[in-house]
């Protein structure tokens, strides 16, 4: 078992509802149990899948089961897949301790579209995301997606960049064995070309 | 991932809450499973459908969760195990069977039904507290607290069952249900039972008295005694359990996943050397002695549980009953203030309530990193669940919208939960006014709708999904046709029940374990019931607000029934690509300009239409957008281009 360099390790993955946030945070628990931790991953389903805020609560542990949920300043890891939503998971979870990774690429609320409400300017949100966290990093996954053939491979990019900054006790290898148990042939293959994509671009 | 039917005893195996639960039935040795879906509790059946071809036991969803129950019990009746799993409101369905299946006992099977709580009521209309169904009827009642218990505990739920000749509710709440965890694997059973009602079985007979069939008082009296024998038994359950100094200043009664926050509060206070915490997993009927040996620990206690102060009260019960030479205890919980009486609980609140009565404080956070980071979160602008983007429920209601603007009579629209519940929020154009239970919709039209004689001219437009209709409507449409009530009846027929998690239902062809079934037409159902009936296509915006007007004029009382027919988007996209490729034509668009000041995005408001500030242009999001195309019908400048994709 690799170390754990807190107990329990909290990582929050945090998005907009419908968006696959919960099969992210099935792949990474399940990587952590193969690796033999004690994995708690609580995820949101139901009415707020329908677009509104989600996150996924991932307690690592050596030791128990932790609860289902990160209390105030608790989390150590923010993995974003919306900008807007790592400012409001770190008001919430989020410490000068907090390492953050953050995708690039907004989903904006209706209430902004409909004009009712702002979103803010990027710059002025990312320089936020950093002044209130100890490390953040931004990572066009939603773009790369694209490039790949569809924003569908967001989420693997997002678990590369996990990887790849080296925030989790599991290694490439333990996420290429439950991308392989859940996924055969061509989508597997594509979904490791994602999974590559995104500890590249976490370490340029 | 291996499947929750490997045979692999000791394996350690990362499953959700409710996976949990199936895990438990299948070691149990379950024959027979039915359910209706419901957040949070629709995986345990879904799980056990999963396998329930291969490991040769019935696994249904049930048209409703009576119908659940009963079908489950009706296998417990022949020596079946069964389990009927539900969400809070589903207990309310099951009561009247329920209180009834109580006088007769279950048979030899062994009967659980797993419910569902939602606190602050995060995928439901309401946060009822389901372990009142247990005092109220007689019935054990056990809390699990993890994934690992929940398994463990629902096989000894039909142990239990079995042993007292009652149904065992076993309670979880949202956060259990929808938490994955570390579950070691118990064996599963390798023979079959076989199915008889025993020949010599009358239920409704008392067994040990002089009264005869039909005294239920005294079949309510063997259910008490039945039910006598539980706190024995659940004084000795590893389940409930004590950890903390020996004479803690504070005792914590805890059960469920306030177990977990609990422990957690105490950790994060450093207060473990003086705060101890007893969990309390058959919380009914109440071991009362093993109860009152923790209550002699300490003499202040907290009581941590979610929604209503069950185990609170019934606690203060028996200490009301303590001689008056006992020491005095002070309680804390719901009643003091010190823990919520509605919402959620979380590691936080319990600090709060910990430190209030242990008069020490407590700091999540640096306070300038606090202010700061509260100022900073301002500028994160609030996210409202909406329709999917492509869901044909948006053009339903925007037809809905049209009509009862064009019909120009104060009409409105009676609703019901699940995705319909977005009628009440801008996604739905604010056109739905009431909301209760399933099938409520057309059951408040039937009273709205023969209000005639009191000037009462406001066409009522009801509202229902296919798999509500099914489960709760027919008999209020029997009754509109039969005491000929006014109002139309909208089935929005998407083809699956789709909030829970694309169940199927009897409409779609399916059964729960994939094989083919019959279907239920509802076209000629309502027919047959002598109903008027359309079927509008969602997306035809035009035809619908047509059929929607002219159906308001029709003076004929009666229900008139309008089924609104296409896949949800979810289901379609899986198993097709887009129909259009839709762009905004930058030259039409005249953005603010737009007499209606940008009708796509601020009223018909689809995730897959955002503003592209920089332009001034309405614009499509290529992540979001699923090519259903419908906005093109809605831009008034026809700036909104739809090709075939």
């Amino acid at each position: 078992m690799k170390t754990l360099t807190k107990e329990p390790l909290n990582v929050i993955i945090g998005g907009v509802g419908g968006r696959g946030n919960v099969l992210i945070a099935f792949l990474v628990g399940g990587a952590l149990v193969n690796e033999g931790f004690s994995a708690g991953v609580c995820d949101t389903y139901g009415t707020s899948q329908r677009g509104g805020p989600v996150a996924s609560h991932v307690r690592i542990s050596k030791k128990r089961q932790y609860g289902p949920l990160i209390s105030t300043g608790h989390a150590d890891v923010i993995l974003a897949l919306e900008p807007v939503e790592a400012l409001r998971l770190l008001n919430q979870f989020g410490s000068q301790d907090t390492v953050v990774i953050t995708n690039s690429r907004p989903v904006y609320p209706s209430d902004v579209s409909s004009g009712k409400a702002t979103y803010p300017e990027m710059d002025e949100l990312h320089q936020a995301i950093e002044k209130f966290s100890a490390k953040s990093t931004v990572v066009d996954a939603t773009d790369e997606a694209l490039k790949m053939g569809g924003s569908i491979f967001t989420n693997i990019i997002m678990i590369g960049a996990l990887i790849g900054a080296d925030l989790l006790p599991v290694d490439k290898e333990s996420i290429v064995q439950v991308l392989s148990e859940r996924f055969h042939g061509t989508v597997l293959d594509n979904n490791m070309k994602a999974l590559d994509k995104g500890i590249e671009l976490v370490r340029q | 991932m291996p499947g929750i039917d490997v045979d692999a005893p000791s394996s350690v195996q990362l499953l959700l809450g409710n996976e949990a639960f199936a895990r438990g039935a299948l070691e149990a040795g379950i024959g027979f499973a039915a359910s209706y879906p419901g957040t949070p509790a629709s995986e345990i059946l879904s799980t056990l459908a999963s396998v329930a071809k291969k490991m040769n036991f019935h696994a249904e969803w049930s048209t409703n969760e009576i119908v659940a129950l009963e079908a489950a019990a009706g296998a417990s009746f022949a020596g079946i195990p069964a389990i009927s799993s539900m969400k809070q409101n589903g207990i309310n369905v099951v009561s009247d069977f329920l209180v009834n299946l109580g006088m007769t006992g279950i048979g030899k099977g062994g009967l659980v039904v797993v419910v569902g709580d939602d606190p602050s009521a995060i995928s439901s209309s309401n946060e009822q507290d389901s372990r009142w169904i247990c005092k109220w009827m007689d019935m054990p009642l056990l809390e699990p607290s993890t994934a690992q218990e929940a398994k463990d505990m629902v096989k000894w739920a039909f142990d239990l069952s079995r042993e007292l000749d009652i149904a065992c509710i076993v309670r979880e709440t949202t956060r259990l249900a929808h938490t994955r965890g570390n579950v070691k694997l118990g064996e599963l059973p390798k023979t079959q039972k076989k199915a008889y009602f025993a020949d010599t079985w009358n239920m409704c007979q008392p067994t040990k008295s002089k009264f005869t069939a039909g005294s239920f008082g005294i079949l309510h009296y063997q259910l008490q005694q039945k039910l006598a024998k539980a706190p024995a038994i659940f004084e000795a359950s590893p389940f409930n359990y004590y950890v903390g100094p020996d004479k803690p200043e504070l005792l914590i009664i805890t059960s469920g996943v306030c177990q977990l926050f609990s422990m957690e509060a105490v950790e994060e206070l450093k207060l473990q050397d003086r705060v101890g915490i007893f969990r309390l997993a058959t919380s009914w009927p109440l071991p009362e002695k093993l109860v009152e040996k923790q209550l002699s620990r300490a003499q202040k206690v907290l009581f941590v549980e979610e929604i209503n102060p069950f185990i609170e009260g019934s606690v203060m019960e028996l200490a009301a009953s303590f001689p008056a030479s006992k020491p005095h205890i002070d309680f804390y919980g719901k009643r003091t203030g010190h823990i919520s009486l509605f919402g959620e609980l979380n590691t936080d609140l319990v600090i709060g309530a910990i430190a209030k009565i242990m008069g020490t404080s407590y700091q999540a956070r640096d306070a300038e990193y606090q202010k700061g980071i509260e100022e900073a979160a301002k500028m994160v602008p609030p996210r409202s669940i909406n329709f999917c983007a492509g869901c044909p429920h948006r053009g339903t209601y925007w037809a809905v919208k049209d009509a009862l603007t064009l019909d120009g009579h104060n009409g409105f629209a009676t609703g019901d939960i699940g995705c319909y519940s977005m009628g009440f929020v801008a996604g739905g154009f604010f056109q739905e006014r009431a909301m209760h239970c399933m099938g409520a919709g057309i059951g408040v039209a039937n009273g709205l709708g023969n209000l005639k004689q009191f000037g009462f001219t406001q066409p009522v437009i009801a509202m229902a999904g296919d798999s509500t209709f099914y489960h709760a409507c027919i008999p209020a449409l029997i009754n509109g046709v039969y005491n000929q009530a006014n109002f139309i009846f909208l089935i929005l027929d998407n083809s699956v029940t789709a909030m829970t998690g694309f169940q199927p239902h009897p409409g779609v062809g399916r059964g729960a374990t994939g094989e083919q079934s019959p279907v239920v037409d509802m076209e000629a159902l309502c027919r047959s019931l002598g109903a008027k009936v359309e079927v509008c296509d969602p997306f035809d915006l035009k035809n619908t607000t047509e059929t929607l007007v002219r159906l308001m004029a029709d003076e004929e009382p009666g229900a008139k029934v309008v089924i609104m027919r296409r896949v949800c988007e979810l289901v379609r996209a899986r198993r097709e690509k887009a129909p259009y490729k839709v762009h905004v034509d930058t030259g039409k668009c005249v953005g603010d300009d737009c007499g209606c000041k940008r009708l796509c995005i601020r009223l018909f408001g689809c995730p897959g239409l955002m503003w592209d500030k920089e332009a001034g242009k309405a614009k499509i999001d290529e992540a979001i957008c699923t090519g259903c195309g419908l906005c093109s019908d809605i831009c008034p400048q026809g700036a909104i281009i739809k090709e075939a994709a």
